[in-house]
């Protein structure tokens, strides 16, 4: 297992853990497309964090047939699962989008490339983001 | 296509990896928004884009980008460079074409539109 810290309002070292992770999975010989998978997800729900919560941890597990990334936060919480998860839909601010975020499709795209994504949140404590990634 | 003839006919400036110029490049997507780049792309691909900010490069790195052309004047700080230099080992190019054109060019001389889906069926 390995955990990373957040730092909110990072964004030039978001994804540093991306590095460490990606070399992680190719050197113990995991195929291409499954490591683009994890990584595109764990930077989506990184990014998250950097844009929205003061500080967070990103947890990577590998177990025989899976990748487990959990991302928990201690962050203002989403209010409405459902209607952050619609394609489109974003809170980002006007300084995350002009860096080129922020079109409220991290959280579709964090499903896309995972095999299964739960999301536990309480307005005001946090979010904890579990992923999956079947091998 | 090859990335020397690329420059040459969008009058570009090869900003980084040289090197690469006799390499070819098949495939290619034009965005600003790297979270369209994030969601939407498929496999390995030339990026075209107007987004100057440092995440290019880590967005680069995730998606295994095969090269970046940075367009309508858009440069690049030489902190991004840098950061790309280190991390990155592929050709950086900048044009004062906008995407449109540079975008046009790659395709009249068959640079094919990168794997990729819509929006809508993500």
């Amino acid at each position: 297992m390995m955990e990373f810290d957040i730092q909110g309002g990072d964004f030039l070292n978001a994804g540093e853990s991306s590095g460490v992770i990606k070399e992680y999975m190719k050197r113990i010989g995991l195929p291409h497309p499954f490591i683009r998978r994890v990584l595109i997800a764990a930077y989506e729900a990184e990014l998250n964090v950097v844009a929205h919560a003061q500080k967070g941890t990103l947890h990577f597990t590998m177990e025989e047939q899976r990748v487990i990334i959990t991302v928990k936060d201690t962050g203002p919480g989403i209010p409405d699962v459902e209607r952050a998860m619609q394609k489109g839909f974003s809170t980002a601010s006007s300084e995350v989008r002009e860096m080129g975020f922020g079109a409220g499709m991290g959280l579709p795209n964090m499903k896309q490339n995972s095999d299964t994504l739960t999301i536990n949140t309480e307005v005001g404590k946090g979010t904890e983001v579990i992923m999956e990634f079947m091998l | 296509m090859k990335l020397s003839e690329i420059v040459k006919l969008i009058d570009g400036v090869i900003l980084a990896g040289e090197e690469k110029s006799n390499e070819d490049f098949t495939s290619a997507y034009s965005a600003d928004l790297l979270s369209d780049v994030l969601a939407l792309t498929k496999g390995h691909t030339l990026l075209i884009t107007g987004t100057v900010s440092p995440q290019v490069i880590k967005v680069s790195e995730i998606l295994g980008i095969t090269a970046v052309i940075f367009i309508r004047g858009k440069m690049p700080s030489g902190e991004v460079l840098e950061a790309a230099k280190k991390k990155l080992d592929i050709p950086l190019i900048f044009t004062k074409k906008t995407m449109f054109e540079t975008s046009g060019i790659l395709y009249q001389n068959n640079v094919k539109p990168c794997e990729n889906m819509p929006a809508d069926e993500v």
